[in-house]
């Protein structure tokens, strides 16, 4: 089962690392703009933010979310791509179990987060003097959050007929959650009530911890947000295992 | 011994209720070679797929060398090697990765997987292409990729959906050598073909399926036998005259050079001393028809 298991995650790996102007080198650029103008530029003019500036403030967030879009992008684009191109044949009748399959996916949905996130962390470390305040918290929480939608990327890849249903989900769902995650504001400046909605988020709870792990500080206990995020991922990683097991939209 | 492959009360009917399987039987024994033929649409993909857990059946039972497939699977998978009609690769991986990768998945390691990956593509002449990516290769080409995919993991049972679709007729030969080889050493081998050629040079034993149904099932030698119709083809070295003379079997001229004849019951040599004995002498004879087309073309109109 090792064997198998390293053989998916290794092909997943060269995967996304053959087409690295695709996968790996736009979210680089794309997040230095976000923090050139959202931090550089117009923070200045926002202030402080939880007690620090506003450029310290939302690097935490942005890597996240870069973490958050390259996971689910991974599975979803790989696992919907061997749908389409019938190369999860290659799986289906190989005595792979569908534990290692999904580990396996799981496990190529950290790897892409990690390497983005890692690059957008360098990135940023040239232009602005970057201080974690616990590596285990910055590590748990990338890790948790790279499961999960992991997970939730493989479950949108299992369903998608077409290439328009592998982008519906993260246009229309995960970037409004991730935005109103408190990626770019804490939530404590929002309304009483928004500030409860926003912790029917998970998003949130990972841009707390993750900035946490940076910053020092977080709105919510760091023991709540793990509870809340390893609950989700089990409960995903338990529907993922069912629809792989039963063949949905897998085999007939 | 076990048999290699014994199917019992199969039924497959898809969701939109196409009833693709009723209640196939079918046994195939060890170290066979064996053709499972029918028109599109039969029921032979569909049969395939149920053995290689790619599709769900709907009742029956499948046990392949004495394990239930229900019971053992993962111990059933390593048994069979599947080369599907349609390509089912990563169109954009280099062809050994492929190799290797299928390797891996049946728990092989990445040093052995390398040797035996070298040595399949230097047996199905894809060695020198190993670097290029699958969709750069031929139709051809693509086939042997996945046959020899199919016998990375070294399984006892070799199942071919329609393996020369689209293989030039140089290659097919070097094919079917490879596989009378791999049989001689005793791996079972299931075939579907359209090329009915193929089947009656390679195969012993036959079953044909005609609308999901098993409607023939017996040795290639005495299904063949059943054809007492023989059309041929006779070539003249002189011109044949205008009208034909009177002949016991049905004879048509054809052009100044060529007669077609239907022999049903006589043999060849008693109709050419009779055409000799007419002043119609013969230099070529070459048949009309495969032997098991006209067989297979009867059989399937009939059940229809």
């Amino acid at each position: 089962m090792w064997i198998a298991y390293k053989t998916i995650v290794v092909k997943e790996i060269l995967r996304f690392s053959r087409i690295w102007v695709q996968t790996i080198f736009p979210p680089i650029i794309t997040t230095s703009l976000y923090l050139l103008i959202f931090g550089g530029l117009m923070g200045e003019r926002i202030g402080p933010m939880q007690g620090v500036d506003y450029l310290h403030f939302i690097i935490p967030g942005i890597i996240l979310m870069t973490v958050i879009q390259n996971a689910y992008a991974n599975t979803v684009s790989s696992f919907f791509l061997a749908k389409f191109n019938h190369s999860i044949e290659e799986l289906l009748i190989s005595p792979v179990s569908y534990w290692v399959i999904l580990l396996g996916y799981i496990s190529g949905g950290i790897a892409r987060g990690f390497t983005v996130g890692l690059g957008v962390f360098i990135a940023v470390s040239f232009f602005v003097d970057l201080q974690i305040h616990s590596i285990w918290v910055v590590l748990i929480t990338f890790l948790l959050t790279a499961v999960l939608f992991s997970l939730a990327g493989f479950i949108n890849a299992v369903f998608a007929q077409s290439f328009d249903d592998i982008s519906i989900v993260p246009t229309f769902i995960l970037m409004p959650m991730t935005y109103l995650g408190g990626m770019f504001y804490s939530v404590d400046i929002l309304p009483e009530f928004w500030q409860m909605m926003s912790k029917f988020n998970p998003i949130y709870y990972m841009v707390d911890s993750f900035r946490m792990g940076f910053l020092g500080s977080s709105t919510t206990d760091f023991s709540i947000s793990i509870v809340v995020l390893l609950s989700m991922i089990l409960i995903l990683a338990t529907v993922a295992y069912y629809l792989l097991k039963r063949g949905i939209n897998i085999k007939t | 011994m076990p048999n290699a492959l014994l199917i019992s009360d199969l039924t497959k009917t898809y969701a939109n209720n196409v009833q693709a399987l009723s209640q196939v039987n079918l046994t195939v024994a060890q170290g066979d070679f064996f053709a499972l033929l029918g028109s599109n649409g039969a029921g032979k993909t569909t049969m395939i797929g149920i053995i290689c857990s790619l599709l769900h059946k709907t009742s029956g039972e499948v046990n392949v060398l004495g394990m239930n497939q229900a019971t053992q699977l993962n111990n059933v998978k390593r048994m069979i090697g599947l080369m599907p009609q349609e390509f089912n690769f990563n169109p954009f991986e280099p062809i050994e990765e492929i190799l290797i990768n299928q390797a891996g998945y049946y728990g092989i390691s990445h040093r052995m997987a390398k040797i035996k990956a070298e040595s399949l593509l230097r047996r199905v002449e894809l060695w020198d292409k190993r670097q290029d990516i699958a969709k750069s290769l031929s139709g051809g080409m693509k086939r042997r990729l996945m046959l020899a995919r199919a016998l990375i993991h070294q399984p006892k049972i070799l199942i071919l959906d329609e393996p020369s679709a689209g293989v030039d007729v140089e290659i097919r030969r070097s094919m079917w050598a490879f596989l009378k080889e791999l049989n001689a050493e005793g791996m079972t081998i299931i075939l579907t073909t359209h090329y009915l050629e193929e089947a009656e040079s390679l195969c012993r034993n036959i079953a044909i399926l005609d609308k999901g149904q098993i409607i023939e099932q017996s040795s290639m030698k005495k299904l063949l036998a059943k054809v007492s119709q023989q059309v041929l083809i006779l070539e003249s070295a002189k011109v044949l005259p205008a009208v034909l003379p009177e002949v016991s079997f049905e004879a048509k001229r054809l052009d100044d050079y060529s007669l077609q004849v239907i022999l049903d019951g006589i043999n060849i040599s008693s109709a050419l001393n009779e055409l000799s004995k007419q002043g119609v002498e013969i230099e070529h004879v070459r048949s009309a028809q495969n032997r098991l087309e006209t067989l297979f073309l009867r059989l399937t109109s009939k059940a229809g």
